[in-house]
């Protein structure tokens, strides 16, 4: 039975589904070097961003200058580029080839990868934390002062909370941006989703199996990403939805109002 | 900087290459966007499906694993059709094609949402209004719809070309070569690759502040006698 299937799949299948289950596990490898690189560089692209945000959100010109060039600069300019920066780049100076962290870390293509997501998505995520610290509502900030709460209490208790909160939706966008942008790994010889995926077109000369693999294996974890934070959202983000939509759909025999 | 002197030949010449990629890829993802924006506000539910797949796979996806399908996968298949029915010899696509094509279709998926979302905005009663005045279809499109759904879109439109022109640096992996690729040959033949990949990033800054300014422009004009309420 199960080699019947198998000599069908293998006479019938336009792509050779058997070679992709030789491989599963190189995938399963693949996917958690991806999950892997986007989870800590997000981790501590966000722990970044929390302070530089408060800084873009505040009014000190001094440190708001240089915070506002480094978003600038690693949101006007490729992922691709920013990796190639660091990972080829930094070699170029003798002194950081010749300091401590060259040979731990500079020197290994993983941990360039990681330095520049971490960069990137904090640079995107100080901006969009910082924009919606700026739309909390002003009498929100007032009743906090009235109630005596000094500046650093006031930050933790009433704008961080709830500006965390508005960030939500935009913030699944940054993960998914996220998701995709750690295939630049690849490029840089790192065995992650798609490198597993090229190694095996590579391998076995092949142009379809492995990119479509791959293709499949992201298209899920975005799914899941999608459907978690939509959860989240609905937990998190309850108080502000429209009151209205409860009572859309009147119940039947029950006459319907309107406050 | 002396080297980036001698080398401004081949990086102006890859980053005409990148502009010519972005631009072109930009025509084909507002056509597959408009396209895309039909289908779903149709009723017809073969063309809402279709269109929702589309957005979902190009979304979903990362744009170089397409990238990299469309180039190889791509090539391959249009190739076994050929010789299977004999319509043609050896075919080629070339990586500027295979780069536009697939992120103009990536690019495409996320015009679409946009473009349905703004003329969604557009009051219904316009359209009706249209419609009494004896209008036909295509004097709705262009009268009615199209003038507003510019101004709604914009704001989108802009978000998704700043994306979309950070993404054509991708098309570097299969070797096209524009301005990151060049760069690279330069430096790793100088040895200087911090600063060629530097210069590199400064070009892209520079096309992004421009395309940034552009846009606002264009907004400005779009928006003509339009109040805008402050959040203030």
């Amino acid at each position: 039975m199960g080699e019947s299937i198998i000599a069908f799949l293998d006479t019938w299948s336009p792509l050779d589904l058997v070679l992709i289950g030789q491989n599963f596990d190189r995938f399963l490898w693949g996917a958690l070097v991806t999950l892997q690189l986007t989870v800590i560089s997000l981790v501590v692209g966000g722990l970044l961003s929390i302070p530089l945000a408060i800084i873009r959100a505040g009014n000190n010109p001094f440190l708001n200058a240089p915070v506002w060039a480094f978003t600038y600069l690693f949101r006007g300019t490729p992922l691709l580029v920013q990796t190639y920066l660091i990972y080829y780049g930094l070699g170029q100076f003798e002194w950081v080839r010749e300091s401590v962290l060259w040979d731990p870390i500079l020197s290994k293509a993983w941990w360039c990868a990681l330095i520049a997501f971490s960069l990137n998505t904090a640079a995107y995520t100080t901006e969009l934390l910082r924009g919606s610290i700026e739309t909390t509502s002003v009498g929100e900030v007032e009743a906090a002062k009235a109630c005596g709460l000094g500046k650093w209490m006031r930050l933790r208790r009433i704008v961080l909370p709830s500006a965390f909160r508005r960030a939500l939706p935009a913030y699944s966008n940054e993960v998914i941006f996220m998701l995709h942008g750690s295939v630049v790994a690849s490029t840089i010889t790192i065995q992650d989703l798609l490198g597993v995926g090229r190694w095996l077109n590579g391998r076995y000369y092949l142009a379809y199996e492995g990119f479509i693999t791959a293709a499949v294996f992201y298209l899920v974890i975005v799914l899941l990403i999608s459907r978690g934070f939509r959860l989240w959202e609905k937990n998190w983000l309850q108080h502000l939805y429209p009151r209205e939509s409860v009572e859309t759909k009147p119940k039947k025999g029950v006459a319907s109002f309107r406050i | 900087m002396n080297l980036i002197i001698e080398y401004q030949g081949q990086l102006l010449a890859g980053t005409w290459v990148t502009i010519q990629l972005a631009l072109t890829s930009l025509v084909v993802a507002v056509m597959f966007g408009l396209l895309g924006a039909w289908a779903k506000l149709s009723k017809n539910i073969v063309a809402q499906k279709t269109a929702a797949g589309y957005t979902t796979i190009v979304r979903g996806v990362p744009d170089l694993v397409l990238i990299l399908l469309v180039f190889y996968g791509g090539q391959q298949l249009i190739n076994s059709f050929g010789s299977v029915t004999g319509l043609w010899d050896y075919v080629e696509i070339s990586q500027f094609a295979a780069g536009a094509g697939t992120i103009g279709i990536v690019f495409g998926g996320f015009m679409t949402e946009t473009f349905r979302g703004a003329i969604l905005a557009i009051p219904k009663g316009q359209i009706e209004a249209g419609v009494a005045c004896g209008m036909t279809r295509f004097t709705i499109f262009h009268r009615v719809i199209w003038p507003q759904m510019v101004r709604y879109a914009l704001p989108g439109f802009s978000n998704n070309w700043l994306v979309q022109i950070k993404s054509t640096a991708l098309v570097s992996v299969i070797g096209l070569q524009d301005v990151v690729y060049n760069g690279f040959v330069a430096g790793r033949s100088t040895r200087q690759l911090f600063t060629f990949m530097f210069a590199v990033l400064m070009i892209y800054l520079v096309l992004t502040a421009i395309s940034d300014v552009s846009l606002r422009l264009l907004d400005r004009k779009y928006s003509k006698g339009i109040v805008r309420s402050d959040n203030g």
